[in-house]
């Protein structure tokens, strides 16, 4: 008949002493992954692009292309 | 009111058939909704009255003995107490019920008659899609994007190969 008391203290403090240096670990686990796995990349991608653009030679193949409106193809 | 909640509190319904006279306009009916009530809620642990209200002679003396020292219950009154003051135990009111069952099929159900809707829609209600979604159309407009070197880092004009003119392996 007689049962145990029931834990009546301290369960939020249980609660979060088990579980935020998870939620935290968690974040910063998820921030790196995002920041190596994309920011990185994408940051080197721009890198490689400009690094063998040149502006001119793209013009001119838009303007044959014919999609300006202010300068149109070479030939008319 | 006040003479009403001062019985409620000795978990009496005898006030149901009493009246309450007000400023002398006549007597108003206390309506049954209008009395503190029972309910099994684990939330709220202590309804506002007890479950058996008319309690029959065996109860009526056992609730006298509560009145003296409670170690001279036996472990059967008290469980019998118990069952006077409150209809379910916690663990009884905490017990799943088999609802969600018929709450998905509800579900699920319903979007399949929503598809049935959507697809008569399509038949007989909307006309024709307009020409930009014909494939000489489309052609033009992929080559237009290609031309205008839309994204052409990480997107769309990255994945084609210039030079060779074809997409990038």
């Amino acid at each position: 008949m007689s049962l145990q008391k029931p834990v009546m203290r301290n369960l939020l403090g249980k609660r979060l002493r088990f579980h935020l240096p998870i939620a935290f670990a968690l974040s910063i686990v998820a921030a790196a992954a995002f920041k190596y796995g994309v920011t990185e990349p994408r940051k080197q991608a721009y890198a490689d692009f400009y690094k063998q653009y040149d502006a001119v030679k793209e013009f001119d193949a838009m303007r044959e292309a014919g999609i300006f409106e202010s300068v149109r193809p070479s030939g008319e | 009111m006040l003479a009403a909640r001062a019985i409620g509190l000795l978990g009496k319904r005898a006030i149901s058939t009493s009246v309450c006279v007000r400023g002398g306009h006549g007597v108003a009916k206390v309506e049954d909704y209008a009395l503190p009530a029972y309910f099994d809620r684990r939330e709220n642990p202590l309804p506002d009255i007890q479950f058996v209200q008319e309690l029959n002679a065996d109860q009526v003396s056992l609730k006298e003995k509560e009145k003296g020292s409670w170690a001279t219950l036996s472990n059967d009154e008290k469980i019998a107490l118990y069952r006077i003051s409150f209809n379910q135990s916690f663990a009884e009111m905490n017990q799943g019920t088999q609802e969600w069952k018929s709450v998905v099929a509800g579900m699920l159900f319903f979007i399949g008659m929503t598809g049935l809707v959507v697809l008569w829609q399509r038949k007989f209600v909307y006309g024709d899609v307009p020409p930009t979604f014909q494939p000489e159309f489309q052609e033009k407009q992929l080559q237009r994007i290609l031309d205008m070197r839309m994204n052409p880092v990480e997107g769309f004009a990255s994945k084609w190969d210039y030079e060779n003119k074809q997409w990038k392996k």
